[in-house]
C-alpha cells in the first residue's frame, strides 16, 4: 500500500472487526473510500451493511482493526468537529413525532450551525414546503424518508451516508431522491449509500462492495465484478423457422443450448467464447435472421457473489 | 453553549407541548394555595407567621411530589431516544454526549424552575393579593429553591435510570421503585429499625448520619429546621443543629445527589454503542 494513497483517502477502514457478545457481525474488513467516490454497500439483511455504516459514523467502536474517517477515529470526541461535514441518513429513520418537520429541521441546523433559511429551501427541495408545519407524528412513511434526505443535507455535507435510502419511495420519488443525490455528488460529496436496490444504484455507483456474512466478498466497479465473476453471456439465436434444432447442433463445444424451439435458440457461453461463437453464428449464412446478446444481469451478479462460489 | 442551549430548548419545548408545564404549575399552584389558605387556620401561637405554617406543609407535599414529577421528566431521557431511535441521528450530529446530557438537564431543571416558580410563586402572589402577610418570604424563597435542587437530584436519578435499563418499560417501573423507596419506604425502613434497636446501636449520631444520607430526607430537615419561625412551628427548634447539620451541609449532600448520578449517567452513556 502507498503511503499517498491513504492519505487521499476519505474512509480508511483495516482490518476491521465487530462482535457483539459471541456474535460477530464483522469480520476483518479492509476498504478504502476515496474523495468523490459513490460506494454502494450490497448484501442481504443482517450481512453487516448498517454495522458498517455505524462504525464509520463513530456510533460503535470495532472490536479490533481501525476506522479513519477524514483523517480521525470517529468515535472519538475529537472527531466531533469533523460532522459538520457528515450527513447520515439511518434504516427507517425516526424523529421527534410531536415536533412539527421544519421545527425538526430547524433543530438539526443549529446543532449543524446552519442558517435557518437554508432549511426552507431544503423543506421546499424535499417537496416538503407544505407539510412543514405539520407534525412529524402524522407523516407518512415516504415524508418522513424525505425530512431524513433533508436533514442528512443540511450544511452541503463533504460526506453521505445513506443507509436504504429509497424503502418506502414510490418509484417518482425515488427518481427526484436520485436527482438530489446526483446534485450533492456533483459538487464533490462521497457518498456510501447502502442498498439492495441494484438497479437503481447501478449507473451512480462508482464501486459497489459486496458483504456477506460480515465480510467482503467482493468489491470493484462493476466491469470488475463481472470479469471476477465470470458469468456466462447469452445468446438468443433466431433462425429460419424448422432449421432450430439443426442449427442449434452446429454449436460445438463450450456452448450450452437452451430453450429450443421451432425457429430459435438460446446459447450461454463464457466471455472468451463469445467472439469465436458470434463469427461461426454470422458465418452459417441465410438460416441465421437474427440474433440478440444479453450480458449478465446485475442480479445474476449479485446471487453469483451471494451463493458464496467467488 | 449554543449547543447546549439548542438542545435545552428542544426539551423545554416537548414539555410545553405536551402540557407538561402547564399541568405541573397548576397542580402546585393549587396546592400552595390550598395549603397557605388552610394552613391560616390553626395560626395562633406566638412569633409564627402564615408563610412559615405554609412552608412547613408545603414542604411536606413537596417532598412526595417534587421527585414524582422530576422522574416523570426523565425516566424517559435516553431510554426513549435510543428505543426510538432518534439518538443514533442526534449523535451524528457535531455534539458531544456530555453536551447531549448536560443540554436535557438545563433543558428539565428549567422546566421544573418554571412549574415551582410558577406555581409557588403564583399562590404567593394570590396570597398578597389577598391581603396576606408576607413575613416569612425568606423561608418560603428558600423552600422554593430547594425544591429545585430536590428535582434536580430526581431529574439525575431518573436519568441513570434511563442510561442503564434496556426499555422505556422497565425505566418506568424502575423509577416509580425509585421514588417508593427514596420517599416512603427509607424513611419507614429506618424509623423500623429505630424501634427494633431502641437506641441500643443507633445513637444520635449514626441517625443523624442515615437521616442526611438520603436527599429526602436532607430537604425535610432543610426546610422545617433551618428557619427558627418555622421549626418552632413545626416543633423541631433547634434539632438539626444539635445533630451537627448545618444548611450548608445539607444543601452539599442533595447537591452531591446530582453530581454522583449525572457523573455516572455520563461515563455509561460515553461507553454506550449505539
Amino acid at each position: 500500500m502507498v503511503e499517498s494513497d491513504t492519505a487521499s483517502n476519505v474512509i480508511t477502514l483495516q482490518a476491521v472487526s465487530k462482535r457483539y457478545n459471541n456474535e460477530t457481525v464483522l469480520h476483518d474488513v479492509n476498504l478504502e473510500i476515496q474523495s468523490g467516490e459513490c460506494i454502494v454497500l450490497v448484501g442481504h439483511n443482517g450481512a453487516g451493511k448498517t454495522s458498517l455504516l455505524k462504525l464509520m459514523l463513530g456510533l460503535t467502536r470495532p472490536s479490533s482493526g481501525s476506522v479513519e474517517v477524514l483523517g480521525r477515529n470517529p468515535a472519538f470526541s475529537a472527531a466531533v468537529a469533523q460532522r459538520l461535514a457528515l450527513g447520515y441518513l439511518p434504516e427507517s429513520v425516526a424523529f421527534y413525532e410531536a415536533m412539527t418537520g421544519r421545527e425538526v429541521l430547524t433543530f438539526y441546523a443549529q446543532l449543524k450551525a446552519v442558517n435557518a433559511s437554508e432549511c426552507e429551501k431544503l423543506l421546499a427541495l424535499v417537496g416538503l414546503g407544505d407539510a412543514a408545519k405539520r407534525r412529524v407524528g402524522t407523516y407518512s412513511k415516504g415524508m418522513r424518508q424525505r425530512l431524513g434526505l433533508a436533514q442528512a443535507m443540511l450544511g452541503n455535507p463533504q460526506l453521505l451516508f445513506l443507509d436504504e435510502p429509497t424503502t418506502g419511495l414510490d418509484p417518482v420519488l425515488r427518481q427526484h431522491f436520485y436527482e438530489l443525490i446526483d446534485g450533492l455528488q456533483k459538487e464533490g460529496a462521497t457518498s456510501i449509500i447502502s442498498s439492495h436496490a441494484l438497479n437503481e444504484v447501478e449507473a451512480r455507483a462508482s464501486r459497489f462492495v459486496i458483504l456477506k456474512e460480515g465480510g467482503v466478498v467482493a468489491s470493484g466497479t462493476l466491469d470488475e465484478l463481472y470479469k471476477q465473476a465470470t458469468l456466462p453471456v447469452h445468446v438468443k439465436v433466431i433462425v429460419k423457422p424448422g432449421e432450430a434444432s439443426n442449427v442449434a447442433g452446429r454449436m460445438g463445444a463450450g456452448v450450452t443450448i437452451s430453450e429450443v424451439n421451432n425457429q430459435s435458440f438460446s446459447l450461454s457461453c463464457f466471455k472468451e467464447e463469445k467472439m469465436p461463437i458470434i463469427r461461426h453464428i454470422s458465418s452459417l449464412g441465410e438460416v441465421v435472421h437474427d440474433m440478440q446478446i444479453m450480458p449478465p444481469r446485475l442480479d445474476e451478479l449479485y446471487t453469483h457473489f451471494m451463493n458464496g462460489d467467488a | 453553549m449554543k449547543l447546549l442551549w439548542t438542545l435545552a430548548l428542544k426539551e423545554i419545548r416537548d414539555g410545553m407541548r405536551n402540557r407538561w408545564i402547564a399541568a405541573a404549575i397548576v397542580l402546585l399552584g393549587i396546592l400552595a394555595l390550598a395549603l397557605s389558605l388552610l394552613g391560616s387556620a390553626p395560626t395562633g401561637s406566638v412569633n409564627v407567621s402564615d408563610l412559615d405554617i405554609t412552608v412547613i406543609s408545603l414542604a411536606s407535599l413537596s417532598v412526595y411530589l417534587i421527585p414524582l414529577i422530576a422522574l416523570m421528566l426523565s425516566f424517559d431521557a435516553l431510554v426513549g431516544e435510543f428505543e426510538r431511535g432518534t439518538m443514533m441521528l442526534l449523535l451524528t450530529y457535531p455534539v458531544t454526549r456530555w453536551q447531549v446530557i448536560i443540554g436535557k438537564f438545563l433543558g428539565h431543571l428549567l422546566i421544573l424552575f418554571i412549574a415551582i416558580f410558577a406555581g409557588y410563586g403564583g399562590a404567593i402572589l394570590i396570597m398578597m393579593l389577598l391581603g396576606g402577610s408576607m413575613e416569612g418570604w425568606q423561608s418560603y424563597s428558600m423552600m422554593m429553591l430547594s425544591s429545585l435542587l430536590l428535582g434536580a437530584v430526581f431529574i439525575a436519578l431518573g436519568y441513570l435510570v434511563s442510561v442503564l435499563v434496556k426499555e422505556r418499560a422497565t425505566a418506568a417501573g424502575t423509577a416509580i421503585g425509585l421514588w417508593l423507596l427514596f420517599v416512603v419506604m427509607y424513611d419507614l425502613l429506618l424509623f423500623g429499625a429505630l424501634l427494633i434497636d431502641k437506641g441500643q446501636l443507633i445513637g444520635q449520631q449514626l441517625f443523624a448520619m442515615l437521616m442526611l444520607v438520603s436527599p429526602t430526607d436532607s430537604y425535610r430537615i432543610f426546610n422545617l429546621s433551618m428557619f427558627e419561625g418555622v421549626s418552632q412551628a413545626a416543633g423541631i427548634a433547634g434539632l438539626a443543629s444539635e445533630a451537627g447539620m448545618s444548611g450548608t451541609l445539607l444543601l452539599t449532600v442533595m447537591l452531591l445527589w446530582v453530581v454522583v448520578p449525572l457523573a455516572t449517567t455520563l461515563l455509561v452513556f460515553q461507553r454506550r454503542e449505539l
